[in-house]
């Protein structure tokens, strides 16, 4: 059973991003970036089913500018074996429609019997792109997974609902998304981030595979949310209570 | 043309994200009909009852009773020739289904609208939150989820009428196997008026039960959590709120022995009143707290229950 895994280089999860002042957008210059988190989640299941015999291959896939190599590299340190990069211009808007795109055309080609992906990019915050993949593939879909259970032809997906947890059962070929307590995922050693290095990485582009990258939205302006300001600090409960009653009138 | 609401319902009753994106889905300006898939399905009525909705289209079979995108994506598709948009509620099952519905009609999805400017033209938070894009869509048809939070509730009083429909037969792929839904008699996350949450600092589950909870109940309040909280297993997943669990906006919420990352920030930072009860005070929480209290928790929390006691 051949897992792709598409993963996307991100805006570190810790930095403290800044709108631009003209509302052109984000000061995105210099700041760490990394794989997205629920990516480095579907990378580490990936490879687990490979430890456990379930998967043979686990091809990892990015799409964006030259640098999401990095994002790829840390994939492949953590156990992917080869990666694809569909590399995009540095200025290109990227939306999860038309990642959607490219992935289904490299699953067709590929056929990989498993998706396992992020279930959201934390730049964008979409949490779209999975399921759209599913949809141009036909395939059935488990989003949110917090455990996956693989039984010949059938994949059994728990899923974090409103409500609690969800388990469905798919056929493969299947997509899944990955919530938070999948797995953790483990730190690369040393000696794999430098085999990573060595592993396969083809260079494509979205031509390749005939996808128009063409935006379907257009960005009017990126501005700052209101600003919520400290308010006071108060010594005691009972101040508290009473502030609560009589200032704030939410008791 | 209309805009075609998706219901998020149990089967048994009507979810109240509903009357929120109701709300967002009048502002576009068209009828709204709302859509109702199930099985033996009781949600249309209350459906029908809320103010503004002009149709109620039901759809009751044994492939709908779980909400399985599979299923309810190619109804939605099935009903889009007369509709210029649909709209779901941002909830687990919106977020599961309508990116399905987009890129079957080869749309790109807005997620998580928190404004509508114009019936093309939407407020999205990116980046947790830190950050507000305001996106006009070019495709004709517009697929987009709510960010419930940021919508009141349409009210009740409305008499829409109700018409049953059948939708393409079951695709197959995807079966429901079981669920373990919390039970509680308590106000859900995302509409309570009050909500205490507890993190890390909580140390464990049982001081979840033994201090929260007390408090929870003389306020009415409903309980959340961190990230940290449920990782460490001291409460269930549906207690999260963060940029990647439950986005609420109650009168007060009460964040104790939580520390104010960002992903836990852009889940709660819009309640109107925030509370902090942190034992550090240089907790970054204190930054968008109204009232904190720099004290330790397994003090000031029987101290808070006894308070409101009195
Ligand atoms: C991709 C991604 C998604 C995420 N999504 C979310 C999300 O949706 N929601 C979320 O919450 N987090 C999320 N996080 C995690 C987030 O970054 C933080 O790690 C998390 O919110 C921290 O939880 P905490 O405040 O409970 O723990 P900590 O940061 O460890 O803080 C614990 C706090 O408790 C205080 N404390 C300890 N003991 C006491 C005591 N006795 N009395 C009083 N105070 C005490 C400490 O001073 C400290 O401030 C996400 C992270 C990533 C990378
Ligand atoms: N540019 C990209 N390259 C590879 N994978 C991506 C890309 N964008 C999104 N994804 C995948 O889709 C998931 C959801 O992203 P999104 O729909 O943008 O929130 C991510 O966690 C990734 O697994």
């Amino acid at each position: 059973m051949k897992i792709l895994v598409p993963v996307k280089r991100v805006v570190d999860a810790y930095v403290k991003i800044r709108v631009k002042p003209d509302g052109s957008g984000l000061e995105l210059a210099n700041v760490k970036m990394s794989i997205n988190p629920f990516d480095e989640i579907a990378i580490e299941e990936a490879v687990r089913l490979k430890e456990k015999g379930l998967a043979t291959e686990v091809v990892v896939v990015s799409v964006g500018p030259a640098k999401s190599q990095e994002a790829l590299r840390s994939a492949m340190a953590i156990g992917g074996d080869r990666g694809i990069l569909v590399e995009t211009a540095e200025t290109d808007v990227i939306e999860p429609l038309a990642v959607a795109k490219i992935l289904k055309a490299i699953a067709d080609i590929e056929k990989p019997a498993l998706v396992l992906m992020g279930k959201q990019a934390i730049d964008d915050d979409c949490n779209q792109t999975g399921q759209m993949l599913a949809a141009l593939l036909g395939w059935p879909q488990g989003t949110f997974a917090s455990k996956i259970a693989i039984d010949g032809g059938v994949i059994h997906v728990t899923r974090e609902v409103d409500g609690g947890l969800e388990t469905v059962k798919l056929k493969t070929p299947a997509i899944v998304t990955t919530d938070l307590r999948l797995n953790e995922p483990r730190y690369p050693t040393l000696p794999n981030i430098m085999k990573a290095k060595k592993k396969p990485l083809e260079i494509k582009t979205a031509a390749d595979y005939g996808v128009n990258l063409a935006p379907r939205l257009k960005v009017l302006k990126t501005t700052e949310p209101p600003v919520r300001k400290a308010g006071i600090k108060v010594g005691s409960v009972a101040e508290l209570v009473a502030k609560l009653k009589t200032d704030a009138g939410v008791l | 043309m209309a805009t075609l609401l998706l219901a998020d319902h149990t089967n048994k009753a009507l979810g109240s994200a509903t009357a929120k994106a109701l709300t967002a889905a009048k502002a576009l300006g068209a009828d709204v009909h709302i859509l109702v898939a199930g099985h033996d399905c009781q949600a249309a009525a209350a459906a029908a009852q809320l103010a503004g909705v002009s149709k109620v289209l039901v759809a009751d079979a044994p492939h709908y009773a779980h909400a399985l995108p599979e299923e309810v994506a190619p109804l939605i598709v099935s009903l889009m020739g007369a509709y210029t948009a649909v709209v779901a509620a941002g909830t687990t099952t919106g977020k599961n289904i309508l990116p399905r519905v987009a890129a079957l009609l080869d749309v790109m999805q807005v997620s998580d609208i928190i404004a509508v400017h114009a019936p093309d033209t939407f407020d999205r938070p990116i980046y947790a939150g830190n950050a507000i894009q305001t996106v006009q869509v070019a495709d004709a048809k517009k697929v987009l989820t709510v960010r419930t939070a940021a919508f009141a509730a349409a009210a009740v009083g409305g008499a829409a009428t109700i018409e049953t429909i059948t939708g393409p037969a079951a695709a197959g792929g995807a079966e429901f196997e079981n669920a373990e839904l919390t039970v509680s008699d308590r106000p859900e996350l995302t509409a309570a008026k009050i909500i205490i949450s507890g993190g890390r600092g909580m140390g464990n589950g049982e001081n979840f039960t033994k201090l929260i909870e007390p408090v929870a109940d003389k306020l009415g309040a409903a309980m959340g959590a961190s990230r940290a909280a449920v990782d460490a297993g001291f409460v269930p997943n549906d207690w999260q709120v963060g940029q990647t669990g439950k986005i609420v906006a109650p009168e007060l919420y009460i964040a104790v022995g939580i520390s104010g990352q960002i992903q836990h920030l852009a889940g709660m930072k819009d309640s109107k009143v925030i509370v902090a009860i942190n034992k550090d005070g240089d907790a970054p929480i204190f930054q968008v707290a109204d009232y904190g209290l720099v004290a330790d928790l397994f003090q000031a929390l029987p101290e808070l229950d006894a308070e409101l006691k009195r």
